[in-house]
């Protein structure tokens, strides 16, 4: 049993309400004594479920919004982990049930409480097997959420892999025509990555050595919880110290100090003549990207896409591609920086080039919801960017700045993405549920058949185009600005793809909603939106709007634990230098012009 | 010495050391025994077989679960010991014949377990019927009690006598069917080529008792210490590796490993499901244990009590490198092919009890991977080592629960469906969705996927590979069987998944035969029961995992 200062940590019951309250609900209502037929009661049910989910993180996260400020709650400028929730789990293997949250994570949890709540609103039109669909579907929101929480390496695992199966049935049952073949690539690209990754835990689970940490690392990772009596506390750290084997360790932070610190055995240890490091970084980045999903592993998305039913392509869109670009910046650079800071190349090149890769092939797509499908890879290419300017760093006097500023731009666009994008599925969605085509070409004049829906999908496809003024417009530019510090070639290559963005997306306007009359079949299903659309397209439109016009409303969350972050990798990298004997760049100028000239030829 | 002092001391041994030791196997025997008065004797002709069969299986697990629980290090002990900690001597039952140590003692109780989860669901299920109880159940005890024999032996002799204690049976079940030609025709395949392995084998072994003049492990092992250290000529070492090449081929054949499990996917398709269910957990556990006894008596000289850590003790382990070198190599070897050969044949199988032949021929391998981690890190990680046995012991305890479950639901759906064939299960979901939950669970579980103990029993042996990997034992190997291993996990989804596949996305044929089926039943209660604690086990792993360190800590 844990002892009874564990269960009156504060943040325990919020925390894990959020997590596994879906999973309660989902499991009630999967008892036979809920009747199939009753439809409507499991719709409103789930809604509710999602609903409350949402309230408690968003209480958790604005203190005050609901009354007084409690312990539980989310201190907004803070910078370090926040209400951590500790329980021994499996003993023998030192895993625990380790929940928290930053500044990193906590906005990300709350964009998937508020899509999964306009997702369930959204799936009023199934009406195929509905009991079923909610289970799964609360199901899903439970593993996306522990992702974001979860702080122990295997738990993030557990979570991980959790989503796996829902979505495969979500896609494959309630998917369009060709959902099987969608459902199955999904998966199995996605279980390639996290066999991969699960390589990569294990070995940096038996490379790791708590021993190696100073008594202070001990308690800010919290393997020894800060929170307890100063006595236990000195027993706990001498227990470790008196251990005369390794004791490896899951814990994510504690991981990361591991992998920062001055003689890292990550870096140590050669497997096949690369480091440790090298090939956990390399792992865990094939894992992350093809969820994220980059060139040229993006190829299950199109379809995914396409074919999951329109709650679950924003969900898709809106939460589970972050999952990838949360694991990268949260797990890759602080827990591997060497193989971080030598391969920045390659994050970046791959950002870039899914970027190209993206619009060109968004602006090739004759089908309205694949269109939108590969304007999400090429967006996500931006998140790749930001988070990887690196060597922006090593080149500017160990500045770390310029690098802060494309990681929080990718963290906004990660979020304005998330708005974006969810409201361009939901926006695909409400014409097919009319008409029942997507085709691009068979469109034209909705507007003056449903003026109030094309208003606000203008304004969603605006945002996600990145007009300024808008959501998708700050983190674009950002990550634009920044790059421009690593490599000028880079940065001026995802300048240029704005217009690609701009003609893709305002041709696709042209074509849906603009244009005399609708010729398509099905015309006189175009009814105007109805009051259930417009609750969930309302919602996004305003945020995107918001978050435009006032992106301080994030960066308060974001950046303060961005910028340690990067401010600890930064320095982590002027003491990578000095040890490895190269003189502190006194003249950035040649530098950057080497690091231009490297970049010219990667080109 | 004479005559009557000898008897003395043989008996003394026999009453006072071994039969207490013994336990287990005794109920068995005595419950074999009783089955076969029941198909004699008038008086005993009223008793259901079952019941006297599950009543003597229950006290065998009860004695069984005594033995584990009363292991040095065991949780349950009122004293604290430290985990790790063995048995202070290591008993020798039967002059030598046997072993009593921790790994007995857990896959006795494995075994055990498993026979009282089988006999409640050969009762749900039907097969066998009442008047073929008490031969069916006589066969099964009895090949169980050859299996308690595989876990504990000690000997060549009691090697060669337990295997076919365990596969004699298990033929005669396989062709239980009576009347059905497939099954005749799988009873009478299975026969041919274990006689043929057990032959084989057989040559096996007196060409290694020949070179070391002796058949009991521990002896042969120090033998093989001290004529490694001597400087053995060529010639010797030809026969060694021969010999121990053949022993090989009689245990690939007991696992069903690549290239000696062509029976497997015939035996699996003609007999039974039910008996499918006994071979591949039960059979696959005692080959599993007795793997690891040759593996571990061939390849680690047994020291005496105390000697740990001293000089002598390092000079007998680094004698037997080289032999432990060519151990770890062929498991090695044979558990890469094993895996990827039986992933990419159950690909294209339509029937379901082949498809989860070819599936129990993959998770062999698996399992040899971790038996091979253990023995490369013998000289080099004691603690990786024993933590490598821990896996594997860990994957047989939820292995029980998966492929048993994935048994019983075919069987329960054979007698609603009247066929095994993949194509008939499809859209079962409209009608019975609770059955394909429980599908869902096992396949997945057996995909090895978290939160379910298949996902368990895979991290642990791919740790225990990369725990060798981090200590240097054996390493290249150990990265190609890792690779191998992450790469069928990939593989394996293909062919789970199109049965869940079937099952909910097709849809259902419109001549519907047989009526729905519910979990609330029965043969529902049984499925349950066996689909439960594969969730539970992948998420509240440390009580088993408890279990299986003991298990672990058996050699050193």
């Amino acid at each position: 049993m844990p002892p009874m200062h564990a269960l009156s940590q504060p943040a325990l019951w919020p925390l894990s309400a959020i997590v596994f309250l879906p999973a309660l609900v989902a499991a009630l209502l999967s008892l036979p004594i809920i009747p199939k037929a009753r439809e409507e009661f499991i719709r409103w049910v789930a809604l509710a479920t999602t609903a409350v989910v949402f309230a408690i993180s968003l209480w958790m996260a604005v203190p005050g919004l609901f009354g007084a400020i409690g312990p539980a709650q989310f201190q907004v400028g803070e910078a370090g982990m926040q209400g951590i929730v500790k329980l021994p789990w499996i003993e023998p293997f030192g895993i625990e049930y380790l929940l928290g949250v930053d500044g990193i994570s906590m906005p990300l949890v709350v964009l998937t409480t508020f899509l999964s709540m306009l997702a369930a609103a959204a799936s009023w039109p199934i009406t195929k097997h509905v009991k079923a669909y909610f289970v799964l579907f609360l199901l899903l929101e439970t593993g996306m959420l522990g992702v974001f929480v979860s702080l122990d390496f295997f738990l993030f695992y557990v979570f991980w892999e959790v989503m796996l199966l829902p979505m495969y049935f979500l896609i494959g049952i309630w998917g369009g025509p060709r959902r099987e073949y969608a459902a199955i690539k999904f998966f199995l690209y996605t279980l390639l990555g996290s066999v991969l990754m699960l390589l990569a835990i294990l070995m940096l689970y038996f490379a790791s050595d708590l021993r190696s940490l100073s008594d202070e690392q001990l308690l800010a990772a919290h393997v020894v919880s800060p929170a307890i009596a100063a006595a236990p506390r000195e027993a706990a750290i001498a227990a470790i110290r008196a251990n005369d084997a390794p004791i490896h360790t899951f814990n994510l932070l504690a991981l990361a100090q591991i992998g920062q610190s001055a003689n890292s055995p990550f870096a140590a240890s050669k497997v096949w003549g690369m480091s440790l490091e090298m090939w956990a970084f390399l792992l865990l980045l094939i894992g992350f990207v093809i969820k994220v999903p980059v060139v040229p592993v993006h190829t299950w998305l199109p379809d995914a896409h396409v074919e999951a039913p329109t709650p679950i392509s924003m969900i898709l869109a809106g939460v589970l591609l972050k999952l990838g670009g949360y694991g990268i910046l949260r797990i890759c650079y602080p827990v591997c920086p060497g193989a971080g800071l030598s391969l920045a190349w390659l994050v970046c090149g791959l950002g870039v080039v899914s970027m190209v890769y993206g619009a060109f092939a968004a602006l090739a797509q004759k089908d309205f919801k694949r269109m939108v499908a590969y304007s999400s890879v090429s967006h996500m290419g931006y998140v790749m960017l930001g988070i990887g300017v690196w060597s922006a760093v090593a080149g500017q006097e160990y500045r770390w700045d310029a690098w802060a500023q494309g990681v929080n731009g990718a963290m906004f666009q990660m979020l304005a993405h998330g708005i974006s994008s969810a409201g361009m599925f939901f926006m695909v969605g409400v014409l097919y549920d009319r008409v029942h085509h997507r085709n691009l070409n068979e469109f034209g004049g909705i507007f003056n058949r449903m003026p109030v829906y094309s208003g606000l999908a203008i304004a969603v496809f605006f945002a996600g185009l990145g007009l300024p003024g808008l959501c998708g417009f700050i983190g674009e530019v950002l990550v634009t600005l920044s790059s421009w510090n690593y490599s000028r070639v880079l940065a001026v290559i995802s300048a240029f793809t704005v217009i690609l963005t701009a003609s893709y997306i305002l041709w696709a306007i042209q074509r849906v909603y603009l244009g005399a009359e609708y010729k398509g079949p099905h015309g006189e299903a175009l009814t105007p939106i109805t009051p259930r659309e417009l609750s969930i397209a309302a919602p996004l439109v305003f945020l995107a709007i918001v978050f435009g016009v006032a992106p301080q409303l994030l960066f308060n969350y974001v950046t303060p634990t961005v910028n340690r972050q990067v401010e600890t990798l930064a320095d982590w990298t002027r003491r990578h230098d000095q040890s490895a004997g190269s003189v502190v760049a006194i003249v950035p100028a040649v530098t950057r012009n080497e690091v231009d000239a490297s970049g010219e030829s990667r080109e | 010495m004479n005559l009557g002092t000898l008897i003395t001391a043989s008996l003394n041994d026999t009453l006072n050391v071994s039969l207490p030791l013994f336990r287990p196997e005794l109920c068995l025997a005595t419950t074999v025994v009783l089955l076969l008065l029941c198909r004699i004797a008038p008086l005993f002709r009223r008793l259901n077989s079952a019941t006297v069969a599950l009543g003597g299986v229950s006290f065998a697990l009860w004695f069984a679960w005594c033995d584990l629980r009363g292991l040095p290090g065991s949780p349950w002990l009122p004293t604290a010991t430290a985990v790790g900690e063995t048995l202070s001597t290591r008993p020798e039952l039967f002059t030598g014949l046997l072993v009593y140590d921790s790994l007995t003692a857990y896959v006795r109780f494995i075994l055990t377990g498993f026979l009282v989860l089988y006999i409640l669901f050969t009762q749900a299920s039907g097969i066998p019927d009442r008047e073929d109880g008490a031969d069916f159940y006589s066969l099964v005890l009895g090949a169980a009690l050859g299996m308690c024999l595989m876990a504990s032996a000690n000997h060549l002799l009691m090697l060669f006598m337990a295997v076919e204690m365990a596969s004699v049976p298990c033929y005669a079940l396989a062709g239980f069917l009576k009347g059905r030609k497939a099954s005749s025709e799988a009873a009478i395949k299975y026969a041919v080529y274990g006689a043929g392995a057990a032959g084989v084998m057989l040559y096996g072994v007196s060409l290694l008792a020949g070179v070391l003049g002796t058949c009991h492990f521990p002896s042969m092992s120090l033998e093989l210490a001290r004529i490694t250290n001597a400087g053995v000529d060529s010639g010797s070492i030809m026969v060694l590796s021969l010999g121990g090449l053949m022993v090989a081929v009689g245990l690939a054949f007991k696992l069903s490993a690549v290239p000696f499990h062509f029976w497997c996917p015939d035996v699996f398709a003609g007999a039974a499901a039910e008996v499918g269910a006994f071979l591949s957990v039960a059979s696959k556990a005692a080959a599993v244990a007795l793997l690891l006894r040759v593996a571990y008596g061939l390849g680690v000289p047994v020291l005496a009590a105390g000697a740990e850590g001293s000089l002598e003790s390092t000079r007998a382990i680094a004698a037997l490198a080289e032999t432990r070198h060519f151990i770890v190599y062929v498991i090695g070897m044979m558990a890469a092919l094993t895996c990827t050969l039986g992933n990419l044949a159950a690909y294209g199988q339509t029937n379901i009890k082949r498809l989860l032949a070819y599936s129990t021929i993959a998770h062999a391998g698996y399992l040899m991977m971790a038996v091979a981690a253990a023995v490369a890190m013998v000289g080099v990680s004691p603690a990786g080592a024993r933590s490598a046995v821990s896996a594997v012991a860990f994957y047989l305890g939820t292995y029980v629960f998966m492929n048993l479950g994935a048994f019983a639901i075919v069987a329960m759906l054979r007698n609603k469906l009247r066929s095994e064939e993949i194509s008939s299960y499809a859209g079962l979901v409209y009608s019975s969705p609770g059955i394909v939950i429980a599908m869902a669970v096992v396949l997945v579980s057996l995909i090895g996927l978290p939160p379910l103990a298949g996902f368990i029993a895979k991290f642990l042996v791919f740790s225990s590979l990369v725990e060798a990997i981090t200590a240097s034992a054996e390493r290249p190997l150990m990265l190609v069987l890792l690779v191998v291993g992450g790469l069928n996990t990939v593989i394996s989804l293909f062919y789970y998944l199109r049965v869940l596949k079937v099952m909910t996305f097709d849809p259902p044929p419109s001549d519907l035969v047989g009526e729905s089926v519910s979990l609330v039943s029965l043969p529902g209660a049984v499925v349950a029961a066996l689909v439960v604690p594969v969730v539970v086990l992948g998420l509240f792993w440390s009580g088993l995992y408890a279990c299986a360190q003991l298990a672990g800590a058996f050699s050193s």
